[in-house]
Protein backbone atom coordinates (compact mmCIF):
# COMPACT_ATOMS: atom_id res chain seq x y z
CA UNK A 1 0.00 0.00 0.00
CA UNK A 2 2.43 2.40 1.12
CA UNK A 3 4.13 1.82 -2.37
CA UNK A 4 1.50 2.65 -4.28
CA UNK A 5 0.80 5.89 -2.64
CA UNK A 6 4.44 6.72 -2.38
CA UNK A 7 4.18 6.27 -6.59
CA UNK A 8 1.06 8.42 -6.34
CA UNK A 9 2.16 11.00 -4.56
CA UNK A 10 5.42 11.07 -7.04
CA UNK A 11 3.31 11.52 -9.85
CA UNK A 12 1.53 14.25 -8.55
CA UNK A 13 4.10 15.83 -6.86
CA UNK A 14 5.72 16.21 -10.30
CA UNK A 15 2.55 17.46 -11.79
CA UNK A 16 2.23 20.57 -9.17
CA UNK A 17 5.76 21.51 -9.88
CA UNK A 18 5.61 22.16 -13.52
CA UNK A 19 3.79 24.93 -14.29
CA UNK A 20 4.80 25.07 -17.78
CA UNK A 21 3.18 21.70 -18.40
CA UNK A 22 0.11 22.63 -16.41
CA UNK A 23 -0.54 25.58 -18.99
CA UNK A 24 1.02 24.28 -22.21
CA UNK A 25 -1.76 21.55 -21.48
CA UNK A 26 -4.34 23.77 -21.27
CA UNK A 27 -3.52 25.34 -24.56
CA UNK A 28 -5.59 23.03 -27.08
CA UNK A 29 -8.64 22.31 -24.73
CA UNK A 30 -8.44 26.11 -24.70
CA UNK A 31 -8.43 26.72 -28.55
CA UNK A 32 -11.07 24.01 -29.33
CA UNK A 33 -13.16 25.86 -26.79
CA UNK A 34 -12.95 29.01 -27.86
CA UNK A 35 -12.50 28.61 -31.65
CA UNK A 36 -14.67 25.67 -32.51
CA UNK A 37 -16.87 26.40 -29.80
CA UNK A 38 -17.62 29.90 -30.89
CA UNK A 39 -17.02 29.65 -34.31
CA UNK A 40 -19.64 26.41 -34.95
CA UNK A 41 -22.15 28.55 -32.42
CA UNK A 42 -24.17 30.08 -34.90
CA UNK A 43 -24.23 27.08 -37.44
CA UNK A 44 -25.25 24.14 -34.10
CA UNK A 45 -28.09 27.23 -32.92
CA UNK A 46 -29.32 27.37 -36.44
CA UNK A 47 -29.74 23.57 -36.76
CA UNK A 48 -31.68 23.79 -33.85
CA UNK A 49 -29.49 22.34 -31.77
CA UNK A 50 -29.25 24.95 -28.77
CA UNK A 51 -26.26 26.54 -27.77
CA UNK A 52 -23.11 24.69 -28.83
CA UNK A 53 -20.78 25.61 -25.92
CA UNK A 54 -23.20 23.75 -23.53
CA UNK A 55 -22.60 20.77 -26.34
CA UNK A 56 -18.75 20.61 -26.28
CA UNK A 57 -17.55 21.35 -23.29
CA UNK A 58 -18.14 18.22 -21.83
CA UNK A 59 -16.41 17.02 -24.66
CA UNK A 60 -13.60 18.79 -24.29
CA UNK A 61 -13.17 18.05 -20.62
CA UNK A 62 -13.20 14.93 -21.77
CA UNK A 63 -10.82 15.40 -24.23
CA UNK A 64 -8.28 17.08 -21.56
CA UNK A 65 -8.63 13.91 -19.47
CA UNK A 66 -7.81 11.74 -22.11
CA UNK A 67 -4.38 13.38 -23.47
CA UNK A 68 -3.19 13.43 -20.08
CA UNK A 69 -4.12 10.48 -18.85
CA UNK A 70 -3.07 8.31 -21.97
CA UNK A 71 0.18 10.27 -22.52
CA UNK A 72 1.33 9.69 -18.30
CA UNK A 73 0.82 5.70 -19.64
CA UNK A 74 2.88 5.80 -22.60
CA UNK A 75 5.39 8.20 -20.92
CA UNK A 76 6.69 4.21 -19.63
CA UNK A 77 8.46 3.71 -22.50
CA UNK A 78 10.90 6.41 -21.84
CA UNK A 79 10.40 6.21 -18.08
CA UNK A 80 11.97 2.29 -18.17
CA UNK A 81 15.34 3.19 -20.56
CA UNK A 82 16.33 6.74 -19.02
CA UNK A 83 14.11 7.12 -15.92
CA UNK A 84 13.12 6.12 -12.56
CA UNK A 85 10.91 3.28 -13.45
CA UNK A 86 13.81 0.78 -13.84
CA UNK A 87 14.87 1.80 -9.77
CA UNK A 88 11.09 0.62 -9.64
CA UNK A 89 11.44 -2.43 -10.96
CA UNK A 90 14.53 -3.99 -9.38
CA UNK A 91 13.22 -2.69 -5.75
CA UNK A 92 11.83 -5.79 -3.94
CA UNK A 93 8.16 -4.95 -4.39
CA UNK A 94 5.26 -5.93 -7.17
CA UNK A 95 4.94 -5.04 -10.45
CA UNK A 96 1.53 -5.11 -9.88
CA UNK A 97 2.32 -1.96 -7.04
CA UNK A 98 3.82 -0.20 -9.61
CA UNK A 99 1.61 -0.12 -11.96
CA UNK A 100 -1.20 0.89 -9.59
CA UNK A 101 0.90 3.56 -8.24
CA UNK A 102 1.63 4.90 -11.80
CA UNK A 103 -1.20 4.39 -13.39
CA UNK A 104 -3.32 5.85 -10.62
CA UNK A 105 -1.04 8.75 -10.49
CA UNK A 106 -1.58 9.89 -14.14
CA UNK A 107 -5.35 9.53 -13.90
CA UNK A 108 -5.35 11.62 -10.56
CA UNK A 109 -3.14 14.35 -12.92
CA UNK A 110 -5.61 13.89 -15.26
CA UNK A 111 -8.88 14.91 -13.49
CA UNK A 112 -7.21 17.90 -12.04
CA UNK A 113 -6.21 19.08 -15.37
CA UNK A 114 -9.62 18.64 -16.32
CA UNK A 115 -11.19 20.19 -13.27
CA UNK A 116 -8.92 23.06 -14.14
CA UNK A 117 -10.78 23.24 -17.77
CA UNK A 118 -13.92 22.58 -16.43
CA UNK A 119 -13.68 25.79 -14.70
CA UNK A 120 -12.16 27.92 -18.01
CA UNK A 121 -15.15 26.71 -19.26
CA UNK A 122 -16.90 28.26 -17.04
CA UNK A 123 -15.84 31.38 -17.17
CA UNK A 124 -16.31 30.75 -21.29
CA UNK A 125 -19.98 30.55 -20.33
CA UNK A 126 -20.51 26.82 -20.10
CA UNK A 127 -23.41 26.62 -17.43
CA UNK A 128 -23.87 23.12 -15.90
CA UNK A 129 -28.10 22.27 -14.93
CA UNK A 130 -26.93 22.15 -11.69
CA UNK A 131 -24.12 22.42 -8.68
CA UNK A 132 -25.53 18.99 -7.22
CA UNK A 133 -24.34 17.38 -10.59
CA UNK A 134 -20.74 18.49 -9.99
CA UNK A 135 -19.95 15.22 -7.62
CA UNK A 136 -20.81 12.76 -10.52
CA UNK A 137 -19.66 14.18 -13.18
CA UNK A 138 -16.31 14.00 -11.48
CA UNK A 139 -16.93 10.07 -10.86
CA UNK A 140 -17.19 9.98 -14.70
CA UNK A 141 -14.01 11.89 -15.32
CA UNK A 142 -12.33 9.33 -13.10
CA UNK A 143 -13.12 6.63 -14.92
CA UNK A 144 -11.71 8.28 -18.32
CA UNK A 145 -9.01 8.97 -16.71
CA UNK A 146 -8.60 5.29 -14.84
CA UNK A 147 -9.19 3.83 -18.69
CA UNK A 148 -7.39 6.14 -20.82
CA UNK A 149 -3.82 5.80 -18.19
CA UNK A 150 -4.53 1.77 -17.95
CA UNK A 151 -4.67 2.02 -22.47
CA UNK A 152 -1.21 4.35 -22.34
CA UNK A 153 0.02 1.97 -19.99
CA UNK A 154 -0.33 -1.31 -22.08
CA UNK A 155 0.78 1.31 -25.02
CA UNK A 156 4.03 2.23 -23.30
CA UNK A 157 4.76 -1.33 -22.04
CA UNK A 158 3.94 -2.81 -25.41
CA UNK A 159 6.07 -0.39 -27.71
CA UNK A 160 9.77 -0.69 -28.54
CA UNK A 161 10.86 2.70 -29.68
CA UNK A 162 9.71 6.31 -30.47
CA UNK A 163 8.78 5.75 -33.74
CA UNK A 164 5.36 3.74 -32.53
CA UNK A 165 4.82 6.65 -30.81
CA UNK A 166 3.64 8.98 -34.21
CA UNK A 167 1.82 5.75 -35.30
CA UNK A 168 0.18 5.78 -32.03
CA UNK A 169 -0.66 9.30 -31.91
CA UNK A 170 -2.11 9.47 -35.22
CA UNK A 171 -4.26 6.08 -35.72
CA UNK A 172 -5.12 5.69 -32.21
CA UNK A 173 -5.13 9.30 -29.76
CA UNK A 174 -6.82 11.51 -32.18
CA UNK A 175 -9.59 8.63 -33.28
CA UNK A 176 -10.43 8.02 -30.47
CA UNK A 177 -10.93 11.80 -29.54
CA UNK A 178 -12.80 12.30 -33.19
CA UNK A 179 -14.73 9.30 -32.50
CA UNK A 180 -15.93 9.90 -29.09
CA UNK A 181 -18.65 12.63 -30.01
CA UNK A 182 -17.03 15.35 -28.48
CA UNK A 183 -17.34 17.58 -31.04
CA UNK A 184 -20.64 16.50 -32.38
CA UNK A 185 -24.21 15.04 -31.37
CA UNK A 186 -24.26 11.08 -32.24
CA UNK A 187 -27.49 11.02 -33.98
CA UNK A 188 -28.51 10.29 -37.38
CA UNK A 189 -24.46 9.33 -38.01
CA UNK A 190 -23.77 7.07 -41.29
CA UNK A 191 -23.95 3.62 -40.01
CA UNK A 192 -20.15 2.87 -40.31
CA UNK A 193 -19.22 6.29 -38.68
CA UNK A 194 -22.11 5.25 -35.60
CA UNK A 195 -20.21 1.69 -35.10
CA UNK A 196 -17.19 2.86 -34.69
CA UNK A 197 -18.47 5.65 -32.20
CA UNK A 198 -19.71 2.84 -30.23
CA UNK A 199 -16.69 1.09 -30.05
CA UNK A 200 -15.16 4.05 -28.63
CA UNK A 201 -15.01 4.03 -24.62
CA UNK A 202 -14.36 8.02 -24.75
CA UNK A 203 -17.61 7.86 -26.20
CA UNK A 204 -19.18 6.56 -23.19
CA UNK A 205 -17.15 8.92 -20.51
CA UNK A 206 -18.33 11.96 -22.89
CA UNK A 207 -22.19 11.13 -22.97
CA UNK A 208 -21.96 10.60 -19.52
CA UNK A 209 -20.14 13.94 -18.07
CA UNK A 210 -22.55 15.38 -20.96
CA UNK A 211 -25.86 13.76 -19.26
CA UNK A 212 -24.98 14.56 -15.49
CA UNK A 213 -24.07 18.62 -16.89
CA UNK A 214 -26.21 19.16 -18.94
CA UNK A 215 -29.17 16.96 -19.06
CA UNK A 216 -28.30 15.47 -22.78
CA UNK A 217 -27.64 12.02 -23.41
CA UNK A 218 -27.66 9.25 -25.57
CA UNK A 219 -27.17 6.29 -24.15
CA UNK A 220 -28.00 7.32 -20.97
CA UNK A 221 -25.99 7.50 -17.88
CA UNK A 222 -26.51 3.87 -16.25
CA UNK A 223 -25.10 1.81 -19.86
CA UNK A 224 -21.93 5.16 -19.79
CA UNK A 225 -21.42 3.85 -16.49
CA UNK A 226 -21.06 0.25 -17.02
CA UNK A 227 -19.16 0.49 -20.02
CA UNK A 228 -16.28 2.41 -18.84
CA UNK A 229 -16.31 0.23 -15.22
CA UNK A 230 -16.29 -3.05 -17.82
CA UNK A 231 -13.29 -1.52 -20.41
CA UNK A 232 -11.43 -0.19 -17.53
CA UNK A 233 -11.39 -3.12 -15.68
CA UNK A 234 -10.50 -4.86 -18.69
CA UNK A 235 -7.41 -2.51 -19.85
CA UNK A 236 -6.20 -2.48 -16.11
CA UNK A 237 -5.88 -6.52 -16.27
CA UNK A 238 -4.18 -5.99 -19.57
CA UNK A 239 -2.26 -3.52 -18.43
CA UNK A 240 -0.55 -4.98 -15.34
CA UNK A 241 0.03 -8.02 -17.47
CA UNK A 242 1.86 -6.41 -20.47
CA UNK A 243 3.70 -4.48 -17.55
CA UNK A 244 4.89 -7.56 -15.36
CA UNK A 245 6.43 -8.59 -19.33
CA UNK A 246 8.71 -5.53 -19.62
CA UNK A 247 12.19 -6.34 -20.24
CA UNK A 248 14.58 -3.97 -19.81
CA UNK B 1 29.36 -13.43 -2.27
CA UNK B 2 28.28 -14.26 -5.51
CA UNK B 3 29.02 -17.59 -7.45
CA UNK B 4 27.79 -17.87 -10.86
CA UNK B 5 28.35 -21.40 -12.45
CA UNK B 6 27.75 -21.96 -16.17
CA UNK B 7 25.69 -19.08 -16.73
CA UNK B 8 24.05 -18.62 -20.39
CA UNK B 9 21.82 -16.39 -21.71
CA UNK B 10 20.87 -16.50 -25.45
CA UNK B 11 18.11 -14.12 -27.46
CA UNK B 12 17.13 -16.05 -30.09
CA UNK B 13 20.06 -16.95 -32.20
CA UNK B 14 22.25 -14.71 -30.41
CA UNK B 15 24.50 -16.10 -27.38
CA UNK B 16 25.37 -12.51 -25.24
CA UNK B 17 26.41 -14.75 -22.22
CA UNK B 18 28.25 -18.09 -22.96
CA UNK B 19 28.61 -20.51 -20.32
CA UNK B 20 30.39 -18.33 -18.23
CA UNK B 21 31.63 -19.39 -14.74
CA UNK B 22 32.86 -17.02 -11.38
CA UNK B 23 33.05 -16.06 -7.72
CA UNK B 24 33.13 -12.79 -6.08
CA UNK B 25 34.33 -13.12 -2.32
CA UNK B 26 32.77 -10.90 0.58
CA UNK B 27 33.73 -7.52 0.60
CA UNK B 28 35.99 -7.73 -2.47
CA UNK B 29 35.97 -5.43 -5.65
CA UNK B 30 35.47 -7.10 -8.71
CA UNK B 31 35.60 -5.86 -12.07
CA UNK B 32 34.35 -7.00 -15.30
CA UNK B 33 36.61 -5.94 -18.31
CA UNK B 34 34.94 -6.39 -22.01
CA UNK B 35 34.65 -4.84 -25.25
CA UNK B 36 30.99 -3.27 -25.98
CA UNK B 37 28.78 -6.05 -26.74
CA UNK B 38 30.59 -8.78 -24.50
CA UNK B 39 27.90 -9.60 -22.33
CA UNK B 40 28.79 -7.44 -19.37
CA UNK B 41 25.65 -5.79 -19.27
CA UNK B 42 23.66 -8.88 -20.13
CA UNK B 43 25.65 -10.58 -17.17
CA UNK B 44 24.52 -7.82 -14.49
CA UNK B 45 21.00 -8.14 -15.47
CA UNK B 46 20.77 -11.58 -14.53
CA UNK B 47 22.56 -11.01 -11.35
CA UNK B 48 19.92 -8.47 -10.49
CA UNK B 49 17.02 -10.43 -11.39
CA UNK B 50 16.13 -8.17 -14.33
CA UNK B 51 16.68 -11.42 -16.66
CA UNK B 52 16.19 -14.91 -16.76
CA UNK B 53 19.41 -16.89 -17.55
CA UNK B 54 18.73 -19.44 -20.56
CA UNK B 55 20.76 -21.70 -18.47
CA UNK B 56 23.14 -22.22 -15.73
CA UNK B 57 22.89 -21.17 -11.69
CA UNK B 58 23.47 -17.80 -9.95
CA UNK B 59 23.77 -17.62 -6.25
CA UNK B 60 23.92 -14.20 -4.36
CA UNK B 61 24.75 -14.52 -0.94
CA UNK B 62 23.56 -17.93 -0.84
CA UNK B 63 20.07 -17.06 -2.63
CA UNK B 64 18.97 -18.07 -5.95
CA UNK B 65 17.82 -14.90 -7.81
CA UNK B 66 15.04 -16.67 -9.97
CA UNK B 67 13.62 -17.95 -6.18
CA UNK B 68 13.84 -15.96 -4.06
CA UNK B 69 13.66 -12.84 -5.67
CA UNK B 70 12.59 -9.89 -3.35
CA UNK B 71 14.91 -11.41 -0.90
CA UNK B 72 17.78 -11.23 -3.19
CA UNK B 73 16.49 -7.45 -4.29
CA UNK B 74 17.13 -6.23 -0.57
CA UNK B 75 20.75 -7.63 -0.72
CA UNK B 76 21.84 -5.26 -3.67
CA UNK B 77 22.52 -1.89 -5.17
CA UNK B 78 23.00 -1.13 -8.49
CA UNK B 79 23.78 1.47 -10.78
CA UNK B 80 22.94 1.18 -14.19
CA UNK B 81 24.32 2.46 -17.30
CA UNK B 82 21.12 4.94 -18.11
CA UNK B 83 20.54 7.37 -16.07
CA UNK B 84 17.57 6.07 -13.35
CA UNK B 85 17.09 9.05 -10.92
CA UNK B 86 14.10 11.35 -11.07
CA UNK B 87 14.87 14.20 -12.16
CA UNK B 88 12.01 16.43 -11.53
CA UNK B 89 12.30 15.47 -7.77
CA UNK B 90 15.22 16.71 -5.13
CA UNK B 91 18.08 14.49 -3.96
CA UNK B 92 16.27 13.87 -0.47
CA UNK B 93 12.88 12.71 -2.34
CA UNK B 94 14.74 10.36 -4.71
CA UNK B 95 16.81 8.61 -1.32
CA UNK B 96 12.93 9.18 0.24
CA UNK B 97 11.63 7.19 -2.37
CA UNK B 98 13.95 4.66 -2.36
CA UNK B 99 13.82 4.07 1.21
CA UNK B 100 9.76 3.40 0.70
CA UNK B 101 10.65 0.89 -1.89
CA UNK B 102 12.96 -1.09 0.00
CA UNK B 103 10.70 -1.06 3.33
CA UNK B 104 13.18 1.20 5.12
CA UNK B 105 11.67 2.54 8.39
CA UNK B 106 11.74 6.41 8.69
CA UNK B 107 14.14 6.51 11.15
CA UNK B 108 16.60 4.70 9.98
CA UNK B 109 15.45 6.13 6.42
CA UNK B 110 16.46 9.82 7.01
CA UNK B 111 19.64 8.78 9.48
CA UNK B 112 21.28 6.96 6.27
CA UNK B 113 20.44 9.20 3.96
CA UNK B 114 21.80 11.72 5.50
CA UNK B 115 25.03 9.97 6.64
CA UNK B 116 25.10 8.94 2.51
CA UNK B 117 24.36 12.68 1.14
CA UNK B 118 27.12 13.89 3.41
CA UNK B 119 29.63 10.94 2.52
CA UNK B 120 28.88 11.48 -1.24
CA UNK B 121 29.42 15.22 -0.60
CA UNK B 122 25.81 16.41 -1.52
CA UNK B 123 24.40 17.38 1.32
CA UNK B 124 23.97 20.96 0.85
CA UNK B 125 22.16 20.27 -2.18
CA UNK B 126 19.64 17.63 -0.88
CA UNK B 127 16.81 19.94 -1.33
CA UNK B 128 17.75 20.93 -5.32
CA UNK B 129 16.01 19.24 -8.01
CA UNK B 130 18.01 16.27 -9.65
CA UNK B 131 18.24 18.32 -12.83
CA UNK B 132 20.46 21.09 -11.57
CA UNK B 133 22.60 18.15 -11.02
CA UNK B 134 25.81 17.81 -13.18
CA UNK B 135 26.90 14.66 -14.54
CA UNK B 136 29.16 13.52 -11.47
CA UNK B 137 26.58 14.92 -8.76
CA UNK B 138 23.92 12.65 -10.81
CA UNK B 139 26.37 9.75 -10.45
CA UNK B 140 27.11 10.13 -6.67
CA UNK B 141 23.80 10.46 -5.70
CA UNK B 142 22.47 7.17 -7.96
CA UNK B 143 25.57 5.38 -5.76
CA UNK B 144 24.36 6.95 -2.34
CA UNK B 145 20.70 5.86 -3.31
CA UNK B 146 22.10 1.99 -3.98
CA UNK B 147 23.53 1.93 -0.42
CA UNK B 148 20.56 3.08 1.05
CA UNK B 149 19.04 -0.29 1.91
CA UNK B 150 22.52 -1.28 3.49
CA UNK B 151 23.07 -3.73 0.60
CA UNK B 152 25.59 -6.57 0.99
CA UNK B 153 26.65 -6.10 -2.93
CA UNK B 154 26.82 -3.15 -4.75
CA UNK B 155 26.60 -3.64 -8.42
CA UNK B 156 28.05 -0.35 -10.98
CA UNK B 157 27.33 -1.10 -14.64
CA UNK B 158 29.87 1.33 -16.30
CA UNK B 159 29.32 4.08 -13.97
CA UNK B 160 31.91 6.25 -15.19
CA UNK B 161 30.78 6.67 -18.48
CA UNK B 162 30.43 9.99 -19.61
CA UNK B 163 31.91 12.01 -16.67
CA UNK B 164 35.31 14.04 -16.48
CA UNK B 165 38.55 12.78 -14.92
CA UNK B 166 37.82 14.73 -11.98
CA UNK B 167 34.32 13.02 -11.32
CA UNK B 168 35.50 9.60 -11.51
CA UNK B 169 38.21 10.30 -9.21
CA UNK B 170 36.59 11.27 -7.36
CA UNK B 171 33.77 9.04 -7.57
CA UNK B 172 35.87 6.27 -6.99
CA UNK B 173 37.66 7.56 -4.05
CA UNK B 174 34.31 7.36 -2.19
CA UNK B 175 33.30 3.87 -3.48
CA UNK B 176 36.95 2.42 -2.42
CA UNK B 177 36.47 3.58 1.18
CA UNK B 178 32.71 2.68 1.40
CA UNK B 179 33.95 -1.01 0.49
CA UNK B 180 36.92 -0.80 3.33
CA UNK B 181 34.61 0.75 5.99
CA UNK B 182 31.17 -1.44 5.49
CA UNK B 183 32.89 -4.37 3.85
CA UNK B 184 30.23 -3.93 0.40
CA UNK B 185 31.30 -6.16 -1.92
CA UNK B 186 31.74 -3.92 -5.32
CA UNK B 187 30.68 -5.55 -8.64
CA UNK B 188 31.90 -3.49 -11.62
CA UNK B 189 32.06 -2.95 -15.30
CA UNK B 190 33.78 -0.84 -17.30
CA UNK B 191 35.92 -0.57 -20.67
CA UNK B 192 38.42 1.76 -19.09
CA UNK B 193 41.75 -0.02 -18.39
CA UNK B 194 43.25 2.35 -15.33
CA UNK B 195 39.89 2.15 -13.10
CA UNK B 196 39.56 -1.74 -13.48
CA UNK B 197 43.33 -1.26 -12.86
CA UNK B 198 43.06 0.82 -10.14
CA UNK B 199 39.94 0.05 -8.23
CA UNK B 200 39.06 -3.46 -8.54
CA UNK B 201 41.29 -6.35 -6.58
CA UNK B 202 40.43 -8.85 -9.16
CA UNK B 203 39.44 -8.76 -12.90
CA UNK B 204 37.58 -10.74 -15.06
CA UNK B 205 37.88 -10.32 -18.81
CA UNK B 206 34.94 -11.46 -21.03
CA UNK B 207 34.54 -11.30 -24.46
CA UNK B 208 31.96 -12.44 -27.04
CA UNK B 209 29.96 -13.54 -23.82
CA UNK B 210 32.80 -15.62 -22.61
CA UNK B 211 35.23 -15.33 -20.15
CA UNK B 212 38.54 -15.23 -21.34
CA UNK B 213 40.76 -14.47 -18.20
CA UNK B 214 40.38 -13.73 -14.43
CA UNK B 215 43.12 -12.71 -12.03
CA UNK B 216 44.48 -9.81 -10.36
CA UNK B 217 46.05 -7.45 -12.63
CA UNK B 218 49.15 -9.01 -11.88
CA UNK B 219 48.58 -12.10 -12.70
CA UNK B 220 46.86 -10.90 -16.07
CA UNK B 221 49.84 -9.39 -17.04
CA UNK B 222 52.13 -12.06 -16.11
CA UNK B 223 49.75 -14.58 -17.84
CA UNK B 224 50.34 -12.61 -21.37
CA UNK B 225 53.50 -11.40 -20.75
CA UNK B 226 52.60 -7.61 -21.37
CA UNK B 227 53.36 -4.49 -19.40
CA UNK B 228 50.33 -3.24 -18.75
CA UNK B 229 46.42 -4.35 -18.52
CA UNK B 230 45.78 -2.83 -21.94
CA UNK B 231 48.33 -4.96 -23.76
CA UNK B 232 46.99 -7.92 -21.46
CA UNK B 233 43.39 -7.00 -22.72
CA UNK B 234 44.15 -6.61 -26.28
CA UNK B 235 46.34 -9.17 -26.45
CA UNK B 236 43.65 -11.39 -25.08
CA UNK B 237 40.87 -9.85 -27.11
CA UNK B 238 42.13 -9.43 -29.81
CA UNK B 239 42.86 -5.58 -31.85
CA UNK B 240 39.00 -6.03 -34.06
CA UNK B 241 36.71 -3.61 -33.93
CA UNK B 242 33.32 -4.60 -32.46
CA UNK B 243 30.15 -3.79 -34.86
CA UNK B 244 27.63 -4.12 -32.66
CA UNK B 245 24.15 -3.91 -34.49
CA UNK B 246 22.42 -0.78 -33.03
CA UNK B 247 19.07 -2.08 -31.11
CA UNK B 248 16.08 0.08 -30.19
CA UNK B 249 17.55 1.31 -26.85
CA UNK B 250 20.52 2.70 -28.79
CA UNK B 251 18.18 4.54 -31.03
CA UNK B 252 16.25 6.07 -28.01
CA UNK B 253 19.92 6.24 -26.05
CA UNK B 254 20.95 8.58 -28.99
CA UNK B 255 17.59 10.82 -28.52
CA UNK B 256 18.47 11.18 -24.85
CA UNK B 257 21.97 12.37 -25.39
CA UNK B 258 20.26 14.85 -27.83
CA UNK B 259 18.03 16.32 -25.40
CA UNK B 260 20.55 16.30 -22.26
CA UNK B 261 22.23 19.25 -24.46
Amino acid sequence: MTVIYILWLREVKKYLRSRTQIIASMGSPIMYLGILGFGLGPVFQRAGQGSYLQFMAPGVIGMTVLFTSIFSGIALLWDRQFGFLKETLVAPVSRLSIMLGRTLGGATVAIIQGLLIFIVCLIAGFRPTSAMAIPIAILFMMLIAIVFAALGTVIGSSLKDMQGMQLVMNFLVMPIFFLSGALYPLTNLPKVLALLTRLDPLTYGVDGVRSVLIGVTHFGPVVDLAVLIGVAGLLLTIGAWRFSKIEI
Amino acid sequence: MIRVQNLSKKFGDLTAVDNISFEVNKGEIFAFLGPNGAGKTTTIKMLTTLLHPTSGAVELDGLDPTVARDEVRKRFGVVFQDPSLDQDLTAWENMEIHGVLYGVGRKERHERAGILLKLFELWDRRDALVKTFSGGMRRRLEIARGLLHTPRVLFLDEPTLGLDPQSRNQMWTHVKSLNESDQVTVFLTTHYMDEADRVAQRIAIIDHGRIVAIGSSRELKEQTQTESLEDAFLKLTGTTIRDESASSTDALRQVARMWRR
